[in-house]
């Protein structure tokens, strides 16, 4: 994996949002550079959710960020309703954010320990919404109504009152309160147990539906990711490996990373029949100098020559089903014309 | 530490009788603060044979990391009060002196934490860290700790050993330190390893990797392994037998085979059923457990997920249910009205008539999703 190419993009105008050639480096010392995100394009419908899936280190949660320009990506573009975030001034984009919001892994550290609860739900429409403290209270209590939490009882509260769970909904309520229409998830249920994961995971399908948001859901768990999106995209070092509809993905996967991912992935049935290698060898490469060509290649199974000259190109194997590999474990149904990369392979 | 601790006499006397490498008969484990007593472990009775492996799961606060660091010993402070009785090839523990646990720490018993980041020491490089407890128990030389610690490297798959040992735990990936951290338990050659989330740190492909090296390392040593995790998905198929926590209770105990197979507390059903699986279709509805956990200084009376379960019944709320066989093939569990009986089923329905709030929500969860699945059923039938 770990190609390039926008093959699997949408025709321009039914996205929402859409990213193409995005690219995030970071320096470190020595003069060198991390390349957490290398130039990957992906695109986003509105009321579609979007699931990015990957190991620590894939560059998900930078692409996350780099959305909001958080910090600005390093080369690339990133268009929400056909404007280039990246080309907005910083006080332009400051107003655009209202549109895009975020929530984060650790529901408790991303509440402010000394607020209560109502300020910290109505500190978004103390900057953009109405100034107004009786018409604000009307809003948080019921945005807090919206995601389970009884206003009456938690609005004097502090976050250390709440459990996981309930922080997590609050974030929720904080994100939502000025009704943007893309909703960033960076992890939301990965610090959370099985049952209030399950919790949490209903209570965004439902606000999605009441508000119809476009969500963007990060995440390392595969069946979390495949519960909640339409689409998911698998990253692997800073690239994207294989896109596809998520039942798709999941039933036919086409790309050697995401079926090493799904091998991994415990599933709670003894019955079935787990690969008991342990070598050490999945081990993720450094982003500082990142393999040639294919990415994925020096954890590939099926790597060859051509893996480490020539980087694979997005192409189509299935309807809406798009793999960046050399030798992708499902061929190409109806041939797309040439493509060199696969034609060599 | 000064921590209290009442030994059953009676018991662990009865039980140095019996064959089993770990005994623990009703324990409890409670913690004094400020507000009251907080009871995390509230007699846990169970017996663990040589080269076998015990599964024990549950949410956060069900007292599983509590009731291994009893066992252990770990457990520091003047507020903490142990009871009942921990007997470890015929020796009880709880009644043991904190020098003679000394003996027993990393030599006959080890565990393995979940944060392989802390557990290790910044400051020391690796090598002295897997073989500095060798050097005090075994009396190794400098030389012959050197070679074991290459060993022992070797033996849980770290690339280039030799090299390592002289890394700081910050130079390594966190699946790498969790390997370091299974070396350190493993050097002494211990007959019982806790490892208490080893894996809930770590990506999904590294998770694998670990319990694989887990379990290929307790079949080769024949030692007893306890596997401490919140997620059913690990212990399925890597584990003898299962026990499931809920408020410090055990709820249900069984063979792996037959938990899975025949599920009996509703506990153990609701904590299946909220997991999303790969297997499943996109957007499937999850069947979250309503609720949250109990608070442990005042425990409910009788059955305490009664405030929580779909067939809850007058008398679970008074009284609480024993665990007890069921079968004679050693299934447990704790509950007046266990799943696949008649009389769950009738409680379900008298719950459903009643319109409790969470015999509801596991009602319409159900039917959300038949509903979704007739309606892709029927668009692909379209298709067609």
């Amino acid at each position: 994996m770990a190609g390039s190419g926008k093959a699997h993009l949408r025709p321009e105008g039914d996205a929402l949002v859409s990213v193409e050639d995005l690219v995030v480096e970071y320096p470190v010392a020595g003069g060198n550079t991390v390349k957490a995100v290398s130039g990957i394009s992906f695109d986003i419908k509105r009321g579609e959710t979007l699931g990015l899936v990957g190991e620590s280190g894939c560059g998900k949660s930078t692409t996350g960020r780099a959305l909001i320009q958080l910090p600005s990506p390093t080369s690339g573009a990133v268009r929400y309703n056909l404007v280039d975030l990246t080309k907005l001034s910083a006080e332009a984009m400051r107003r655009r954010r209202t549109d895009l919001q975020m929530i984060f892994q650790d529901p408790i550290s991303s509440l402010n320990p000394r607020r209560e609860v109502g300020e910290i739900v109505a500190e978004p429409l103390s900057v953009w919404g109405p100034k107004n403290k009786e018409k604000q209270k009307v809003l948080v209590d019921e945005m807090l109504n919206a995601v389970g939490i009884d206003p009456d009882v938690a609005r004097n509260k502090r976050p250390h009152e709440f459990s996981g769970g309930q922080c997590q909904r609050i974030s929720i309520a904080r994100s939502l309160v000025l009704e943007p229409e893309v909703l960033i998830c960076d992890e939301p249920v990965s610090a959370l147990d099985v049952s209030v994961q399950a919790q949490i995971l209903n209570l965004l399908e439902d606000l999605k539906k009441k508000y119809n948001l476009t969500l963007i859901f990060i995440a390392h768990d595969l069946a979390v990711v495949k519960n909640i999106s339409d689409r998911v995209a698998v990253m692997y070092l800073g690239k994207i490996c294989e896109v596809a509809g998520s039942d798709e993905l999941y039933e036919n996967p086409a790309h050697p990373y995401t079926q090493l991912l799904l091998d991994s992935s415990p599933e709670p049935d003894p019955t079935v029949v787990l690969d008991r290698s342990d070598t050490s060898s999945g081990e993720l490469p450094s982003p500082i100098n990142p393999p040639s060509g294919c990415r994925f290649r020096t954890r590939c199974p099926l790597a060859d020559d051509i893996c480490s000259s020539q980087e694979p190109q997005m192409q189509e194997v299935g309807q809406n089903h798009f793999v960046a590999c050399h030798h992708p474990l499902i061929k190409v149904a109806e041939a797309p014309a040439a493509d060199p990369a696969w034609t060599e392979a | 530490m000064n921590a209290s601790v009442t030994v059953n006499s009676a018991e662990a006397s009865a039980n140095t009788n019996g064959a089993s490498l770990l005994q623990v008969s009703d324990l409890h484990t409670s913690f004094s603060v400020q507000a009251g007593e907080v009871k995390a472990v509230r007699g846990v009775s169970f017996s663990l044979d040589q080269g076998k492996t015990l599964g024990v799961v549950g949410e956060s606060g069900s007292g599983k990391t509590v009731l291994a660091r009893s066992i252990m010993r770990l457990n520091l402070g003047d507020n903490v009060n142990t009871s009942g009785s921990a007997v470890f090839e015929g020796k009880e523990l709880l009644a043991s002196t904190m020098s003679e646990m000394q003996t027993l720490w990393g030599n006959e018993v080890a565990m393995v934490f979940q944060d392989p980041m802390t557990s290790l020491n910044p400051l020391v490089k690796v090598g002295r860290q897997v073989t500095e407890h060798v050097r005090h128990h075994l009396g190794a030389s400098k030389a012959e700790a050197k070679a074991l610690a290459i060993d022992l490297l070797k033996e849980v798959r770290i690339p280039e050993p030799e090299s390592r040992l002289n890394a700081y735990p910050h130079e390594l990936s966190g699946g790498m330190r969790q390997r370091i951290c299974i070396a350190i338990a493993l050097a002494c050659e211990p007959t019982l390893l806790f490892a208490d989330e080893p894996t809930t740190a770590l990506d999904v492909t590294v998770q694998h990797q670990i319990l694989n090296l887990l379990n290929r390392e307790q079949q080769e040593r024949h030692m007893a392994m306890i596997l401490i995790t919140h997620d059913l998905g690990v212990v399925a198929g890597r584990t003898d037998e299962i026990m499931v926590m809920y408020a410090g209770n055990v709820v249900e105990q069984a063979p792996t085979a037959a938990l899975f197979a025949d599920m009996q507390h509703p506990y153990t059903e609701a904590l299946l059923r909220s997991i999303p699986r790969t297997t499943q279709r996109s957007h499937t509805r999850l069947a979250a457990i309503a609720g949250r956990p109990p608070d442990l200084i005042d425990p409910p009376s009788g059955c305490a997920f009664s405030p929580r379960c779909p067939y809850v019944q007058p008398k679970c709320r008074e009284e609480t249910p024993p665990l007890q066989a069921t079968d004679n093939s050693g299934h447990k569990s704790a509950c007046w009205f266990p799943v696949g009986t008649p009389e769950n089923k009738e409680a379900f329905e008298k719950n459903l008539a009643a319109r409790l709030p969470q015999t509801m929500s596991v009602a319409e969860g159900a039917m959300v999703n038949t509903e979704m699945l007739q309606e892709k059923v029927a668009t692909q039938e379209e298709r067609n």
